[in-house]
């Protein structure tokens, strides 16, 4: 049966009659334009490269945000890989997310391509100058987010990379457990006392340290041995006679163990966050590793007997060295609601410190808390300092305030010297070349890049804003 | 023109007008603009700067322009008369008269619809240098003389040709172009030659080859184009056996480094666009030129043949 509108039979509702009426539309039209703007919420787009616990973690923080006003819903976005280029590729499009979650090594990269919104008119307009937002960090961490002069991001997770070691092989070898390496040259004694070989066959049945594992860090022995890779004006790559001494040091194992030797018990080794890698199968007794290391020990080789402790002291009077990395939140150019981004981006780099309980950690320290990671701040609150189920975070604390503690450099061309760096670093682990000549190779090409660089950003009338960027 | 095919010419170009706006704008404005780029200094994000010649002055320079010009020419150089002998090999077999002939066809070809990430995947195992299966087969051999088998995609002197021998892995393609070809050899010149005495290796030499000589050229000029653009295979094997991180550089020692990874890594790395443009136009010219001297070999050989 079909019903005219406004031929309904008595019975029929009154609102639905309303409803159904012609002049509805109309008159929604004209009630909805005299209506005052409604207040919804801004959505923020954020892509990031985490799954798992981690972007667990991180939602719930953006839960705790978006339930604590009601003007901005962040929305998260799994990105899983390639998070950098993606960002990129999307950001020349025009079309780019509000925030994203890169490494700190893309910062300088992305920066000079102009694919970042600088930070510091947010942070102006909060009432503080870029210097007192940054001193709220330990200065590693400060110095991740800035190139440049300009503050271009704010920390998601930090990372302090040091020493691990099997305390059973430490036993088995007749070394004390609780007393790891304290200088390099036990270090080297106690990686030779380590070392295990086949009666039969002479090959390696278990290392003490092998460079190459995990692999993903070699410019770090450069540091270590009180090197560098920038000067604050130049490539410093083979010109430091420190990294030539710390890829001579390097390819020492190499020779120590035997190249055939080292080639076939590599490839024994499984994938890093696996059962069968080389650390939880006992094949390396001392690995370098950051603060996520224990998560993936307890999940991959629950029980394994570990320490943790600082870097052996390769430069004399050089304690408490350490590598710090950061994965970083960054607002890409073109965002269409980068006050609202930044609004996100201040909530995780904020902290309530005097938080008691669980359900009064806020930002940084609800995220660390939930990742079982370490706070970039200088200041923690009372219940993170003492309920962290980080089972070394006060060594992790420790030396994330080292003034030893050292990070990629914030150069623009750093995946270009990166590659370098990792060239190098397989020719001479591969005896293919002395450091010297591996170095001076590498150095000739980044030389040539970072003049040819340089030119480029002067081309794009950038260098003289630039100027030379800060070590 | 008359009216009728000027209709006529109209409804052909709204048909295809779908067509040809897709190959405007998703080809032809691409392959133009980068033209432009390559003389460019060009980031991608920031206006490209005319820098003339500037890229192709410094690709002359860059050494490891030459290295992945290099591998790649010696992944070619091998992995392509390899491959074409396989894929015939194999198509001459499966073109006999044996029981379960199409079971052996469907079996040699089901690898090359494998994707490449899970056949890399894989490979990265069967080339593991001590758990891996070609070491498992290989070590047993070598023993006796007190060799084992190398360590592959960990080391620099093994890592191309272990990925020639896995590019064998994808001939099922080429066998069956092979076989289409085989089949359309006349029956009487093999009768003929057989009349005339000639072996089984001699009717395949101077019967077949000559009359599937085209498919052969077809097939190697393909493989060759293929070759040259080598890049997913060794992009996920070389990180799968030597991860580095983000580094893509052809790991160990750059010896996996093949051109299309550096044009790869050139552009979306160091964000080189112009740069990257210039070694895109580079290989283009280095591709057509291989690929128009093939193709002048092979007409030369066929003419010689007829």
């Amino acid at each position: 049966m079909q019903i005219a509108a406004g031929h309904l039979p008595p019975t029929f509702p009154r609102a639905l009659h309303f409803r159904l009426s012609p002049k509805f539309p109309l008159c929604a039209a004209l009630v909805l334009a005299a209506l005052p703007a409604a207040a919804a919420p801004v959505h923020v787009t954020y892509w990031e490269k985490w799954n798992g616990f981690e972007q667990r973690a991180m939602q719930a923080v953006i839960d705790k945000f978006n339930a604590s006003q009601d003007r901005i819903v962040v929305d998260y976005y799994d990105q899983t890989g390639e998070i950098d280029r993606k960002t990129l590729v999307v950001t020349a499009g025009g079309d780019p997310p509000d925030l994203a979650g890169l490494h700190e090594q893309n910062i300088a990269t992305f920066a000079d391509a102009e694919a970042l919104e600088p930070l510091d008119g947010f942070i102006e307009a909060e009432g503080m100058s870029t210097a007192q937002w940054l001193d709220r960090y330990y200065p590693i961490y400060a110095r991740i987010c800035t190139h440049g002069g300009h503050v271009y991001a704010g920390i998601s997770t930090p990372v302090v990379e040091t020493l691990y070691w099997n305390r059973t092989l430490f036993r088995e070898a007749g070394l004390d457990p609780d007393r790891p390496p304290a200088t390099l040259a036990e270090f080297n004694e106690y990686a030779r006392k380590l070392t295990k070989h086949d009666p039969k066959t002479g090959r390696l049945t278990q290392v003490g340290f092998l460079p190459q594992d995990p692999g993903w860090w070699p410019w770090i022995f450069c540091d270590w041995f009180g090197g560098g890779l920038y000067d604050g004006h130049d490539v410093t790559f083979a010109t430091n006679k420190a990294n030539v001494a710390a890829y001579a040091w390097i390819q020492q194992f190499t020779k120590d163990y035997g190249l055939d030797n080292v080639k076939l018990f590599s490839s024994e080794f499984g994938p890093w966050a696996s059962p069968s890698a080389p650390f939880f199968t006992g094949k390396i007794a001392m690995v370098f590793q950051g603060c996520f290391y224990d998560n993936y020990i307890s999940q991959f080789k629950p029980g394994l007997d570990y320490g943790v402790g600082p870097w052996p002291e390769a430069v004399p009077g050089m304690k408490d060295f350490a590598m710090a990395e950061a994965d970083v939140l960054v607002i890409p150019r073109g965002a269409r609601h980068p006050r609202e981004a930044w609004e996100f981006i201040k909530y995780c780099n904020s902290t309530n410190p005097n938080a008691q309980t669980r359900e009064e950690l806020q930002g940084a320290e609800l995220l660390d808390y939930l990742q079982v990671k370490l706070s970039p701040l200088k200041v923690w609150s009372p219940f993170f300092t003492n309920h962290n189920s980080h089972p070394h975070i006060a060594m992790f604390r420790r030396l994330a305030s080292s003034p030893h503690a050292v990070c990629v450099p914030q150069i623009g061309i750093w995946m270009e010297y990166y590659r370098e760096v990792v060239s190098s670093f397989d020719r001479v682990r591969l005896l293919d070349a002395t450091p010297e000549e591996a170095l001076g190779y590498s150095q000739q090409r980044l030389d040539a890049s970072w003049t040819r660089y340089k030119r480029s950003l002067e081309r794009h009338g950038q260098w003289a804003a630039l100027g030379e960027t800060p070590r | 023109m008359t009216r009728g095919e000027k209709k006529q010419l109209r409804s052909g170009l709204a048909f295809t007008s779908l067509w040809i706006i897709g190959l405007g704008a998703f080809t032809a404005y691409p392959v133009i603009a980068s033209l432009y780029y390559s003389f460019c200094d060009y980031s991608i994000l920031k206006g490209p700067v005319w820098s003339g010649v500037e890229n192709y002055q410094q690709l002359v320079q860059d050494g490891l322009f030459w290295k992945s010009l290099r591998n790649t020419l010696f992944y070619a150089g091998l992995s392509v008369p390899l491959g074409t002998a396989v894929a015939l090999g194999l198509a001459v077999l499966l073109n006999c008269e044996v029981r379960g002939k199409s079971a052996f066809r469907l079996l040699f070809f089901m690898p090359s619809i494998v994707p490449v990430v899970a056949s890399a995947m894989l490979w990265l195992w069967i080339f593991n240098g001590e758990y891996g299966l070609m070491n498992g087969i290989l070590n047993p051999l070598l023993a006796p003389f007190g060799l084992h088998g190398p360590a592959w995609l960990a080391d620099p002197a093994w890592s191309k040709p272990a990925l020639i021998i896995m590019s064998v892995w994808g001939t099922g393609n080429a066998m069956v172009i092979y076989l289409a070809g085989l089949q359309n050899v006349p029956a009487e010149l093999y009768e003929a030659a057989e009349i005339d005495g000639a072996s089984a290796w001699q009717r395949f030499i101077h019967v077949t080859l000559p009359v599937i000589a085209p498919v052969v050229a077809f097939n190697a000029i393909m493989a060759l184009i293929g070759a040259m653009q080598l890049f997913a295979q060794a992009y996920i094997m070389s990180e799968g056996a030597n991860g580095n991180g983000n580094a893509s550089d052809g790991n160990p020692a750059r010896s996996t480094l093949f051109y299309t990874i550096y044009l790869f890594t050139t552009a979306f790395q160091d964000l080189r666009m112009g740069y990257a443009s210039a070694m895109a136009y580079v290989l283009f010219i280095i591709t057509a030129g291989l690929t128009w001297l093939a193709a002048r070999l092979s007409r030369g050989r066929n003419e010689d043949a007829i």
